[in-house]
């Protein structure tokens, strides 16, 4: 379990329902390690920590997001990711082989 | 003592409490190991000095000579402070600060809780709002404990270390003196050694889930009910009252 | 030919006040322009966090040290919103940390004088955060989308930032000699740095021609700076504070305040790292940082442990 790289961990998008019944809009993004922490990280960041505030969380790698019109003509269509050049983070070495 | 001076005596422990902690924790900003913990810890923070000032306050109305929650904090010397021992300890490292945390929310949550059944109104109001927080500071303490535990060896080996030092001031939460009694005999209060088993089960779930050594001295330090500190305290106070004690007429 | 399309689209979307998305055609020193200027602007907030965190252990009553820990926080957090904004360009954070630790990137050259005294604080909140709201309003209107969705967020909160430190020098001037004292010397410290946060000279200013162009920048250096004299001025007045200008002037036929020239010499010296605290402001975040290592590890450690309970898995 050594080999751990360094990093400011992975993006997760944070979309957020401010009152029952209205729909989820998209606030921004934060860094964590995990579900749990990012969680914690979103109320920290946008919220001060609201009650009844309801919030998502979604690994930015995990949106597919739509080409602008112009870009398809030019870019890899396959490029379906929400910015420009996603940055990710490489898995710990050897964390696939356990 | 009379009633009067017992709450007052009580009020004010519990404001120390939160007073010294949230000071400590103050001295991570910019220092977190992530920008994100540095803003977790700063909220956390917020609440403790946002608690302080309103325990603080009550308190100063409870004594009844005009004392206000500044006059507390910052014109009262070393040997009138009764914080735990635990709080006032230095932040050391990352683990050093969640083991703090830990022993000390799992104990608030417990304590609170009672307390909000308290039959002193104001104190119970005060509970209501803190649970919240001391929830939060719970599952943060709780969250970072396993990470660290069950992260790398180096987290490991730190978290384990830390967990051992602090041990011996955990201590203090569950002892009774006759202010507890009295409150306790009140209603107000909860008999604080009625707690040590539920916060025992807690603590001991947390270390097992984060592959930690529950640590097995039986040596408690002791004496902040009665104002004896550690060393350590006077260095926050000098740095803490500064300002008001250079400039006593000064209002700010 | 395509090319030329491209650019064409983008200009027009600029020419119309559409705002320009990650995801779209942009050339790509409009990218690099905006990762710079993003990313200094964050690394600006996180580096502000230290000449006030300095004063939290020593404010002098309990509602100060609340609402300084409440303000550091919220700067800690529109730190956090810059550099999400400045990762929709293809960047990481951690580049960018990295950036700053090399001497790469800049940050506003205002956190590199010392917090001296407690006045200081009430000087910082009122003035730095109060030029920095001048540039903030006009950036709402900023061409790139999450920039300009930042500086909405970011410009709800910094409301009261300012008046949290006009209040401690109103009360300072309220006070006694020392504390009167206290709140001019400050005064007399920061008032010139100030200035100098909103840049050099429009004629002197290398980038200014194409962050208008793009509409990154709306307003230009010298507009926004008089802007900020024009309304502290009068909050300076109002609790007995001089300006340390002797050249301050009413200009009545401009309807604005005529100022004495700011000191280039020392701005250039202080943004290219000889200032007071360049050195101790960046040591302490490398200290910081390296101190982290273990912890931020840790995290992902158990993260890979414990992937089953987490979305995140393979990355490219």
């Amino acid at each position: 379990m050594e080999n751990i790289k360094d990093s400011q961990w992975p993006i997760w998008e944070v979309f957020i329902q401010s009152q029952p019944g209205t729909p989820y809009k998209h606030a921004g993004s934060v860094h964590g390690p995990d579900k749990t922490i990012a969680m914690q990280n979103a109320r920290d960041t946008y919220f001060r920590r609201n009650e009844g505030t309801s919030i998502w969380l979604v690994p930015s790698e995990a949106i597919v997001a739509s080409n602008p019109e112009e870009s398809e003509m030019f870019f890899d269509p396959s490029n379906d990711k929400a910015y420009r050049h996603p940055t990710f983070y490489t898995m710990p070495e050897g964390a696939l082989n356990i | 003592m009379t009633h009067q001076e017992t709450l007052f005596n009580y009020t004010l422990r519990l404001g120390d409490n939160a007073l010294i902690l949230g000071h400590r924790l103050g001295e991570w900003c910019s220092k977190a190991p992530i920008l994100e913990e540095d803003l977790a810890i700063t909220n956390m923070a917020l609440d403790l000095i946002g608690r302080a000032e309103v325990l603080l306050k009550y308190a100063g109305e409870i004594e009844g000579k005009g004392r206000s929650e500044n006059d507390l904090a910052y014109k009262r010397a070393e040997r009138k402070f009764q914080n735990f021992l635990l709080l006032e300890q230095p932040n050391g490292d990352f683990a050093f600060t969640i083991a703090r945390q830990l022993y000390n929310s799992v104990f608030e949550y417990f304590y609170y809780t009672e307390l909000l059944n308290s039959k002193d109104t104001q104190i119970a109001a005060i509970a209501a709002k803190a649970i919240k927080e001391i929830k939060y500071h719970l599952k943060h303490a709780h969250d970072w404990t396993i990470r660290l535990g069950d992260g790398t060896d180096e987290s490991k080996l730190r978290m384990q270390k830390a967990i051992n030092e602090l041990w011996m001031f955990t201590g203090e939460f569950f002892e009774k003196d006759e202010i507890d009694e009295m409150m306790n005999e009140f209603g107000i209060a909860p008999d604080p050694a009625s707690l040590k088993g539920a916060w025992l089960s807690m603590i001991m779930d947390t270390l097992n889930e984060a592959g930690l050594q529950i640590p097995e001295t039986n040596y408690m330090q002791t004496g902040s009910k009665n104002g004896v500190h550690s060393e350590h305290l006077g260095y926050i106070l000098a740095e803490m009252q500064y300002l008001q004690r250079a400039y006593p007429d000064a209002k700010w | 030919m395509e090319y030329k399309f491209l650019e064409q689209y983008f200009e027009s979307k600029i020419e119309k006040d559409i705002n320009i998305e990650p995801k779209d055609w942009m050339p790509e020193a409009y990218r690099q322009h905006l990762v710079r200027q993003i990313s200094q602007h964050a690394h600006s907030e996180v580096i502000g966090m230290q000449p006030e965190g300095n004063w939290i252990s020593r404010a002098p009553s309990l509602r100060a040290k609340k609402i300084l820990r409440a303000k550091i926080q919220d700067e800690g957090g529109h730190g956090l919103y810059l550099y999400s904004a400045a990762e929709t360009l293809g960047v990481s954070r951690d580049e960018l940390i990295q950036q700053l630790h090399e001497g790469k990137a800049k940050y506003s050259s205002i956190f590199n004088y010392p917090a001296l005294t407690w006045a200081d604080i009430g000087a910082i909140g009122w003035l730095v955060d109060g030029a920095a709201i001048v540039n903030q309003v006009s950036l709402q209107r900023t061409s790139y989308g999450p920039y300009a969705r930042a500086m909405v967020r970011i410009c709800k909160e910094e409301s009261f930032h300012q008046r949290q430190g006009y209040e401690i020098m109103a009360n300072m001037m309220a006070g006694t000699a020392d504390q009167k004292e206290m709140a001019q010397d400050a005064m007399n410290r920061w008032w010139w740095p100030a200035l100098m946060m909103f840049g050099p000279h429009d004629t002197d200013s290398p980038h200014t021609g194409n962050a208008m162009k793009w509409k990154i920048k709306r307003q230009s250096n010298d507009v926004l700076r008089q802007k900020f004299i024009d309304k502290t001025v009068q909050q300076a007045e109002i609790i007995g504070l001089s300006i340390p200008d002797k050249d301050l002037k009413w200009n009545e036929t401009k309807k604005c305040y005529d100022h004495g020239e700011i000191n280039w010499n020392e701005f250039h010296q202080v943004i290219n790292g000889n200032g007071p605290c360049n050195h101790q402001r960046m040591s302490n975040h490398i200290k910081a940082h390296q101190e982290g290592e273990w912890v931020r590890k840790a995290a992902s450690a158990y993260s890979a442990k414990h992937k089953d309970q987490n979305l995140i898995q393979a990355t490219h």
